[in-house]
Order: C-alpha cells, then structure tokens, then sequence
C-alpha cells in the first residue's frame, strides 16, 4: 500500500501549500497549527479540492497529474474520508447512512449494514436518525458508513475535536484499531498527543511545507528545527551558541550545558521538555547542567504539578520563565532547590 | 361566477406549481454548480426579474414571445395548430413565469444551506451526482425548498396583470379568482365580488399557515456546521 503526493496549491494570496510525501503503510500523523494546509492537503487527496500542479498516486493509480491532465473524481479515487463533524445525511436513518456506499444488490447492502452495526456496536440503533445519536454515536455511524464503502485508504480529519474528553480515549482506541484493520491511515490533528498515541511516522507542517518527518517517536525525540519542537509541544528554548565539544551556551536561560554528542554546525537553538528536568538533591554539589529554581507561578492538574520559574539570565523577565511539569506521583514533596538539564534530553535545534 | 372562476383558479394554481416546482428546483440546483461569479449572478438576475418587473411588463413580453404573429406563438399555431395566446395553458404560463422567481430563490437558498461537507462526503463514498442530489441534497434542503413552493403556489393562485395581458378575461377558461373581482366590480356586482375575495382570502391564509409550517421545520433542519 502506498501513496504519493507531491502537489501545489495557492488558494489565496497570502497562502502557499507545496507538500511533498509518501506514504508507506500504517497511520501516518500530520502535525501542525490550524490554517497550516493539513486538512487542504487532505481534501486534494480525497479530490475535494483540486491543487495547482502536482501529482497524487494511490497503490499504483494515478488520482492526479497536472502534467498529464489527470484528475480522478472523487467517486473515483476510492478514498475515505472521515469528516470532522461526521457530515451524516440528516434525512436518513443510521442504516442508509451505511448502505448508501456499498456497492452491490440489497442483499449486499443489507448484511454489509448488518456487519458494520455489529462491528461498531450500532446494533439496536439503525433506525435511528442522527440527530438522535450522541456524538460517539455519530462517529461510529460516520465510521462505519466510510469503511462499508471499502477505501484503499482512509483520511481522517481532526476526527476526535467535537467529542467529550471522556469519550475522546475510547473513541481513539476503537477508531483505529478498526481503521487499522482496513488499510492505511492518515490522521491530522493540531493535538500533539493524539498525533503521538495515534500515528506510526509522522509530518509536522506549518505555513503550508513539510517542516519534519520521520518515525513519530523519533521525531518527537529529535525533532531538529525550532518550529517543530515547538509543534510537539516542547516549552522551554533559548538561544544558543556553540562552545566547541560537547557543549552549547543558552544565552537566554545563561546557563553553559553539556550535551549528548557534539552539536551541528547549524545548531542556535536549544530546548527542553517541561516533563524532562530532573531533581537534584540538595546534598549534591553543584554539578554541570543544573539551574536554580525560583519559583514564579504554581498550578494545579489532576494528577500533576506545573511550576513556572525565573531563568538564571533574566529571573524577572516573563518571557523567558521556564516551565517544568511533574507527576503528583514521583513522590516530589517540597520544590527543590536546583533542577537538571539531562544531557540526553535536551534538543539541539535549527531555525 | 364563483365556481367557474375557483375551477379555472385552482386547475391554473395546480399545474402551474407542478412546472413551478420542478423547473424552479433544477434552475436553483443549475445556478448553485455555477463557477463563474459574473455569469451567476447575470443568470440569477434574469430569473428573478419576474418578481420585480410589473406583471403587466411580463405579459406584455409573454405577448411579444408567445402572441400569434410571434416567433413561438407562430410555431405552435403551425406545427400543432394551437394557439397559445388567450387560451387556458395561457393561464398557466403567465402563473409559471410569474411565480417562477419564488420557487427559484427559495429552493436556491436552501440547497446553498446544505452544509457542503455532505456533499463531499457522498462524493468520497462513490455516489454519482445525480442520486447526491436527490438522496442528499434534495431531501436536506426540503423544508425550504417546500416554503419556497407554498409561496409560488399562493402567487400563481393570485395572478393578475400577465395572465389579463396574455390569456384575457374568457369566463369560464380563463377568467381566474383574481380576474372574477374584477370583473364583478366592473360589472358592480359587489355580492360576487364579495364571494370572491373570502375565498382568496381563505385560500392565502392556508398557504401562510402551511409557510409558516415548513419554516419551522426548516429552522431545526441540519445547517452548516460552524468552523
């Protein structure tokens, strides 16, 4: 299973979308602000928008080419689509809302509904209107109405924003365990945890290009650029200078930090995830890559703490303050006095 | 007087949405494809123009179009040896065109309230044009699409000026309700008049009920879902 995209779009002025990725089996995550291009790079998939230039293969099938004058309908392409507010015919009973796709006589139709309400824990339920379904409802009607219709691949579309958080997890887990099961994925998302729970590889895009790709958990670790980092959700960066070895200077936290291998030529970033701090003893000596807390602000999750302090360079400045997260449940009583920059958690980065 | 102009009336109304209805429907379902911004609004220009034009301007280009000595008029008194001009059908064309508009913009209006992504969906899931039409789009937009049709029938019903200009005042073929007031008062029969004006009354007050009905069904109908 693959697909190939590499398209061109200008829908306005100010805005340029120019991506260009495959993708090779599994859930592939894309990653990126809303107004980014994700969801437009999608709907080019599904044939919904229609891009500029470029050209999108699907297992061997040319959907799109500009150059040789292709354009698939979209009844054509055999892509599902999973909308973000589900878009169920309101006029039609949760059954025909799943036999309308299938292809076949009513028989087929009828024992395709027949599996999918089964499938999808709908039994019961397929007289129903969808105005009279809750939303997890809706979802799973959407769901099974996409895959009765037998996609060679399924996009999906910030799938989870409308539902409850309580509903949310659940929803992920049968979401794609049955996608799964049915071919390849791509899931966008502005949510950096549902990208990371859900996707094998993943794209982080922003203002329209590919700014990183990779296996998600790679990516996460590594991310590279500035911009990326920021997009999975790392809080604290400052700028940096090279100190030759394996050391870099964070001009804005003025703190000089050891790191795990030599940084690039390219590297003036540095970062850290509010989670990756570690706790140093009070009885320790000063040790590298420590950094003193003076705690500016505190609050309060269900089941961690967010301390907000001052950096060493400028302790006043609200801008620079550094954010640290720990689980109520790592046995931290007291704040301490000094936290560490673990070499191996910190991010060298790029512009 | 009554009876026969009631007959003529409703016979008249009835077969006039009947057209209404449908051309109405694929004119709104033809102008919302449109691409082109200039040419879309130049076409929906031209099919409202009867909503603003005196009627008596509609008769007078239903004459210029459909008279005997015209071009179309002419074809049929050849070809099918029928003449348009002051016959009933002539009734019913000045009530199609006339409450034309009606049924256009509110069908219009209600298939562009359709929120687009099931349109996209149905697309994504294999279905062709036409059966989105008529399974999606058609039965979302109803409510108003229907509203749009009690309107046009109410307005056929009350057609005066074009159907006077293109089809006269022939008791009992096409002097229609509206014609039969006149008529009568001309003639001073108030009593007729009279006779008359209850049943318009009546009958408008029907349509308005069944407006406001469809209305309602239209406010808690799907809509566009907010981004």
């Amino acid at each position: 299973m693959t697909l190939e995209v590499r398209i061109e779009k200008r829908p306005g002025r100010s805005f340029h979308l120019g991506v260009d990725f495959s993708h090779n089996g599994g859930v592939l995550g894309m990653l990126g602000p809303s107004g980014c291009g994700k969801s437009m790079t999608l709907k080019c998939i599904a044939g919904i928008e229609t891009p500029d230039r470029g050209r999108i293969v699907l297992n061997g099938r040319v959907l799109y080419d500009s150059d040789a004058g292709i354009n698939l309908r979209p009844q054509q392409r055999r892509v599902g689509y999973l909308f973000q507010n589900y878009a169920l015919f309101p006029r039609m009973t949760v059954a025909e809302n799943i036999a309308i796709g299938v292809h076949g006589d009513d028989r087929t139709k009828r024992d395709a509904v027949a599996r999918w309400l089964d499938r999808l824990h709908l039994s019961g339920l397929e007289r129903r209107m969808p105005d009279q379904l809750s939303g997890g409802q809706q979802q799973r009607v959407a769901l099974a109405r996409m895959l009765a219709a037998e996609p060679e691949i399924v996009l999906m579309d910030e799938p989870f924003s409308a539902l409850d958080a309580h509903l949310r997890e659940e929803m992920q887990l049968l979401v794609l365990e049955t996608v799964r099961d049915c071919g390849d994925v791509i899931i966008v998302s502005h949510s950096r945890d549902e990208i990371f729970k859900l996707s094998d590889s993943c794209l982080v895009l922003s203002d329209g290009s590919i700014l990183g790709r990779g296996e998600t958990r790679e990516l996460f670790r590594r991310p590279g650029k500035l911009q990326v980092a920021k997009l999975t959700g790392c809080k604290n960066f400052s700028r940096a200078e090279r100190m030759g070895g394996k050391r870099v200077r964070a001009i804005d936290w003025g703190l000089d930090l050891e790191t795990e291998s030599e940084p690039g030529v390219a590297i003036n970033h540095v970062g850290i995830r509010a989670h990756d701090f570690t706790v140093v003893p009070d009885d320790e000596p000063d040790a590298p890559n420590q950094v003193r807390v003076a705690v500016r602000e505190r609050s309060e999750d269900p089941f961690e703490w967010t301390v907000l302090f001052g950096s060493p360079a400028a302790p006043d400045d609200g801008e620079s303050r550094l954010w640290w997260k720990y689980s109520k449940y790592m046995g931290i009583n007291a704040i301490p006095k000094r936290l560490r920059l673990p070499p191996e958690a910190l991010l060298l980065l790029e512009d | 007087m009554l009876w026969p102009a009631l007959l003529v009336s409703l016979k008249t109304a009835s077969v006039s949405i009947a057209v209404t209805f449908f051309i109405g429907l694929f004119a709104a379902r033809w102008v919302t494809g449109m691409r082109q911004r200039g040419l879309k609004t130049l076409v929906d220009c031209v099919f409202t123009l009867p909503l603003v034009l005196p009627p008596t301007v509609v008769g007078f280009f239903l004459l210029f179009i459909f008279g005997v000595n015209r071009p179309v008029g002419r074809f049929f008194v050849d070809f099918f040896s029928y003449k348009i001009a002051f016959s009933w059908s002539a009734t019913v064309l000045a009530a199609v065109v006339v409450s034309f508009p009606l049924m256009y913009r509110a069908a219009r209006g209600a298939l562009e309230l359709v929120d687009p992504d099931l349109v996209h969906a149905a697309r994504t899931l294999g279905i062709p044009e036409g059966r989105i039409f008529w399974r999606v789009r058609f039965p979302t937009a109803l409510p108003g699409v229907a509203a749009g049709a009690v309107l046009a029938f109410a307005r056929g019903m009350g057609e005066f000026g074009a159907t006077a200009m293109i089809a006269g005042n022939i008791a009992g073929r096409t002097r229609t309700l509206p014609l039969a007031v006149y008529s009568a008062v001309a003639a001073g029969d108030e009593r007729a008049a009279r006779d008359c004006v209850i049943v318009i009354v009546i009958v408008s007050f029907v349509a308005l009920g069944l407006l406001n009905f469809f209305l309602a069904r239209e406010k808690h109908a799907p809509r566009r879902t907010r981004r």
